[in-house]
């Protein structure tokens, strides 16, 4: 039973999926097996976990799709970093969610919890892909499983948002990362990710040109359009049309750490962070990711819209990650796993105050926010400590691999590398910290003002505020307690 | 008894089932009788793989007379791959077309319909069997004769349907009169018309000329212009495709989804006999700048066709020109002249002919239930329809070659071996191929899930005997992209046996 | 070789040509059909020609002459064949044409496009 544990990962929400399409009629039996799905997926993935550190040799290989090309399954602490993530996180916002399309009447609700469960489980896939052609399939489900989650609204805003979102995300993954992984598939005869990269022999015996590898390196890590490296980042922003929940866990977390997770995995394991360092093929890598975080940034500082604005900020945030894996050191390949981690909580709890935000008031743009803390406390409260987060103070998570991000680029002498760490540093601050000042310290806007002179009852509904208080509380508990993602870090490159 | 005549009744048996059907009356009789017919001759297929799975290259001598003066009929690997799509699609299509065909064609003609019918299946599977090649050309003839009736059935719903057939009728006698001059050449010069005899002897002769005179035969070379021109009509490569996307928009829909399905794939298996089997890979492409032709063709036609495609406003002739796009791919595939390429192409003909026969039937349903054949006709049908659509989506998604469908799986082959050649322009446009398929798939798509129904869309589902044949290609090909060893597996072999080396 | 003993070869060009020529420019769909019959035509005597053998005779065996010449038969077998097709691709086209006559009025390809276009 145990070889195939990644394989019940990846069956529970898939199985969750159909449970719930056939209790789409009974609303409450289908959100108690949505839970009860989440919970037991979690647990198995917990499972996963213990048998990782105990060394049981967790590789599967499935049945093969094309004569020499098989579904393969290996777990190990990336994908475990991931899978960890996206599973534990997938429990609160189920619970965030039940309370979100209650309050706010959304319409095909078994739709939607049905894709969501499919989203996961190919999040599942994605983490514990033996090869890149597994990892290619899950990647192209998880695009075509949200989709419908995109575009859940049906307005035009929702279609245009849908259709742009689909058009870079496949674009992209079609036109380059498919030729990418085709082209690793014709000249190096394999696809497993191996550690030190599949590349080394093909270069040393002359199958493989540096320009090729290099051409390689190029359309895998642009192909990864869930990434949002710029300029294919513009599917994100595009992509808050979506209800909140699901910009919450998969436009914050399972869809875009998809992305960083595969820029890291490629680099570790099909392309070797080593031969990168060698042939020189990376070093455009690191400026490219940096302009990134810097412009898109800058572009958030002028966001109105509170969803636009914390989606540029993940844009920004997602660059880390491909920074620290573009620096080629282990210890900066360590921070983007530990920031894959830190992120994911500190953006969730964010995303999470903003749906609350706009289930209780309705309201969408920052300019709006006047006085809100004091009507929503604990949801702002929550906020504040996901800003400081993203920020990168302590006592939060995003602290600590910031902390080994710069700690990796000082160690390379990549003084570029640490100025952008620094200087959006400074930009996460002047584009998150006003919200927070707005919510507390000005007064309340008159039209909030209940009629009698009172004020009107505050936060959304309790499970949503549980959810975004877990996360919240996940945040700062990452920073006291980051051992187990420190581990898996150590143990993903000595 | 029956063991050793299989290869004869795969044709024997749809000939003269159709000649019957002719007096099998009115009524619901045609149908069961061509239902009954089409089973037979597919079961027929399916042993007569397996038969040669198990003993490779089967040969038949119709009526005693042997090779090389009788007519000999001929199976191997790729040949035996051919003859199931074809006799599966339509037997598949045969159970289809009861309901669409008594609603679309006078209840009169039915019995003549199913006899053109079956008498068309008996054509394409004997253009598929035979070793002759003048054999060929008759059967050639067979199939399209009747398919030039079958389109111009159509026409009591639309009149175009009678310039459409009669367009294909001219073009498409060209084409084959093409064919004929071509074997004619090349019996002038080899003395036989037995194509094993006459391979061994045309590549023997033709070398031996030039190493003896020093001069190029060129009755061989015009031989071989005059089949590419011929060979690319008849398989609708660009840019002589023209005939096709009015000929499948206005046939009757279940003769469209039979023809999309197999009439083109067929044309595509006669190209690889003669250019591979009969004149060589060495004379074929080496000796004419043959290669290069091809795959700009075929370029062209996956550009343009998917880009006409995208601006068509009805949902039959976007499907039609996404045709001629496939067929690109297909060609694109065997002009890369190496296993995976070959390989390629021959999972895309399998592969294609699953999801455009399944795409045909859902919006054939779609037009069971309302006349329209307009793209906005789609409106909304996802609430409406939302099975047919379920299968509609699943092929459109096959179509891109989203992983985990079976078109997917052609495109893998396909650009694996353009980047073998070392040919990476030709993967480029494979996958520009695959966006440019997105965006006319996916208009639909958003105009079925997203948009409001119209005033005259259908309020049911469509019956079910029009919905499980959709079902069983659209199914089918799903299951051949998740598990594609089986189809993946005869492809590589029959490209092994194609390129001389198995 | 003599360019003349091979007359009937320029022959078959010259039908198949003017068969072709007309399929493609006249407008009128039954000299369409016309001209694919003749482009046809031509095709035969290609048939017909490739079959001659330097003075042989009609293709019934002469036991009493071991020696004697024959010409091929295989080819007109072929054409007997190919005259079936031809006059069934030209019944085919007739008949569709004149189903067209009565949904358009007309044979004219030109105005024909011209009402299909209006539709």
């Amino acid at each position: 039973m145990n070889d195939i544990a990644p394989i019940i990962a990846l069956a529970i929400p898939a199985l969750g999926a159909i449970l719930v399409a056939l209790f789409g009629r009974f609303p409450n039996a289908r959100e108690i097996i949505s839970l009860g799905v989440a919970g037991a997926l979690f647990t198995q993935v917990l499972r996963i976990y213990e048998l990782l550190r105990v060394g049981f040799p967790l590789e599967y290989t499935a049945f093969e799709v094309m004569p020499g090309l098989p579904l393969t399954f290996r777990v190990e602490s990336l994908g475990m970093t991931y899978a960890l993530i996206a599973s534990g996180l997938w429990i609160i916002t189920t619970l965030y969610a039940i309370g979100y399309v209650r309050k706010n009447k959304e319409s095909n609700q078994t739709r939607f919890f049905v894709c969501f469960s499919l989203a996961i489980s190919a999040s599942m896939g994605i983490a514990f892909a033996g090869d890149l052609f597994t990892l290619f399939i899950f990647y192209e489900v998880l695009t075509l499983s949200t989709f419908p989650l995109v575009t859940h609204k049906g307005t035009e805003d929702a279609k245009r948002g849908g259709r742009t979102y689909l058009g870079i995300l496949v674009g992209t993954s079609i036109c380059l990362l498919l030729f990418g992984v085709m082209w690793t598939w014709a000249t190096t005869g394999t696809l497993e990710f191996r550690s030190g990269g599949v590349f080394k022999e093909a270069l040393a015996d002359g199958r493989v040109s540096i320009p090729v590898y290099g051409a390689i390196f190029f359309l895998m890590i642009y192909g990864t359009g869930k990434a949002a490296l710029m300029p294919v980042h513009r599917w994100l922003p595009a992509a808050m049309v979506a209800p909140t929940p699901v910009s919450a866990l998969l436009h914050a977390v399972a869809v875009v750490k998809a992305g960083v997770f595969t820029v890291t995995k490629v680099v570790v394991y099909i392309f070797g962070p080593a031969t990168l360092m060698e042939t020189g093929q990376a070093k455009w890598l690191p400026y490219m990711a940096g302009t990134t975080i810097l412009i898109a940034s800058g572009i958030a500082l002028f966001q109105d819209n509170l969803k636009r604005r914390l989606a540029y900020s993940t844009i920004s945030q997602l660059s880390y990650v491909i920074l620290g894996a573009a620096l080629l050191v282990p210890l900066s390949i360590r921070a983007a796993l530990i920031h894959i981690a830190a992120h994911a909580f500190g953006k969730i709890t964010l995303f999470f105050a903003a749906g609350s935000i706009y289930t209780a008031t309705h309201k969408t743009n920052i300019s709006q926010l006047d006085g809100i803390g004091k009507r929503m406390p604990i949801t702002m409260g929550a906020f504040a400590i996901g800003t400081v987060s993203m920020i990168g103070l302590p006592p939060t998570a995003g602290f600590i691999s910031k902390w080994y991000l710069v700690q990796g680029a000082w160690q390379v002498e990549h003084y570029f590398a640490v100025g952008v760490i620094l200087l959006s540093s400074l930009l996460n601050a002047a584009y998150f910290l006003p919200i927070v000042y707005r919510a507390f310290f000005n007064p309340l806007a008159d039209a909030d003002r209940a009629p009698s002179g009172g004020r009107l009852a505050g936060e959304a509904p309790w499970p949503m505020v549980v959810a975004l208080s877990i996360t919240a509380a996940g945040t700062v508990a990452l920073f006291v307690w980051p051992n187990p993602f420190l581990e898996l870090a150590a143990d993903l490159i000595r | 008894m029956i063991d050793t005549h299989l290869p004869a009744l795969v044709v024997v048996l749809p000939l003269l089932g159709g000649l019957l059907a002719v007096f099998a009356g009115r009524g619901v009789l045609p149908w069961l009788w061509a239902t009954l017919v089409a089973s037979a001759t597919f079961a027929a297929t399916i042993a007569l793989l397996m038969k040669v799975q198990a003993e490779g290259v089967v040969t038949y001598a119709m009526g005693g007379w042997q090779a090389p003066w009788g007519i000999e009929y001929r199976v191997d690997a790729l040949s035996a791959t051919v003859l199931v799509v074809v006799a599966a699609i339509s037997c598949v299509t045969t159970f289809y077309a009861r309901l669409s065909v008594a609603k679309e064609i006078p209840k009169d003609r039915h019995n003549f319909f199913y006899s053109l019918w079956l008498l068309c299946q008996a054509g394409l599977l004997g253009i598929t069997i035979t070793g002759d090649a003048f054999n060929i050309y008759v059967m050639l003839e067979i199939s399209s004769l009747t398919v030039y009736g079958l389109i111009a059935l159509g026409g009591n719903n639309d009149r175009r349907a009678f310039t459409a057939a009669i367009n294909y009728l001219v073009i498409g006698s060209i084409g084959a009169s093409f064919i004929l001059i071509a074997i004619g050449y090349l019996y002038m010069m080899t003395g036989t018309l037995n194509i094993a005899d006459m391979s061994a002897k045309l590549t023997e002769f033709y070398f031996k000329d030039e190493q003896l005179y020093g001069t190029k035969n060129a009755t061989i070379y015009v031989a071989f212009a005059f089949l590419m021109v011929g060979l690319g009509i008849k398989m609708a490569l660009f840019p002589l495709h023209t005939w096709l996307p009015n000929a499948y928009t206005y046939a009757p829909s279940a003769v469209t989804a039979l023809l999309a399905a197999t009439a083109t794939k067929v044309g595509i298996y006669m190209t690889i006999r003669f250019y591979f089997t009969i004149f060589g890979v060495q004379f074929s492409f080496g000796q004419i700048p043959n290669r290069v032709i091809l795959m700009a063709c075929a370029c062209f036609a996956i550009i343009l066709g998917s880009v006409i495609a995208i601006r068509q406003t009805q949902f039959k002739k976007t499907l039609a020109y996404s045709s001629v796009a496939q067929i690109g791919y297909i060609v694109l595939g065997f002009s890369l002249l190496n296993v995976s390429g070959i390989a390629g192409s021959i999972v895309h003909i399998v592969n294609h002919a699953m999801i455009k026969g399944g795409l045909f039937m859902a919006v054939g349903a779609v037009a069971y239930r309302t006349r329209v054949t307009s793209l906005d006709a789609l409106s909304g049908l996802g609430k409406r329809m939302p099975l047919t659509m379920a299968a509609f989506t699943a092929g459109g998604l096959s179509l891109i070659g989203f992983p985990l469908t079976a078109g997917f799986v052609s495109k893998w082959y396909l650009v694996t071996g353009a980047l073998e050649s070392g040919l990476w322009p030709l993967a480029i446009v494979v996958l520009i191929g695959s966006i440019l398929a997105l965006i006319y798939v996916w208009r639909m798509i958003e105009l079925i899930y997203f948009a409001e129904p119209r005033e005259d869309a259908p309020t049911r589902e469509a019956p079910w005997s029009l919905l499980l044949p959709t079902w069983v290609l659209i199914g089918a090909s799903i299951y051949f992209g998740i598990d594609a060893t089986l189809t993946g597996g005869l492809a590589e072999s029959a490209a092994r046996m194609l390129l001389g080396n198995p | 070789m003599n360019q003349f003993e091979i007359f009937n070869y320029w022959i078959y060009v010259l039908i198949m040509m003017i068969g072709f020529y007309g399929v493609i420019a006249k407008k009128n769909l039954v000299k369409k059909v016309i001209s694919l019959g003749l482009f046809q035509t031509g095709i035969f005597l290609l048939y017909i020609s490739m079959a001659v053998v330097e003075g042989g005779v009609a293709p019934i065996a002469d036991f009493k002459d071991p020696n004697a010449v024959y010409a091929n038969p295989i080819p007109h077998v072929l054409m007997l064949t190919a005259i079936v097709v031809s006059v069934s691709i030209t019944a085919v086209a007739l008949s569709i044409v004149v189903r067209i006559k009565l949904a358009y009025g007309t044979i004219e390809t030109d105005e024909i496009e011209e009402m299909d276009g209006a539709e």
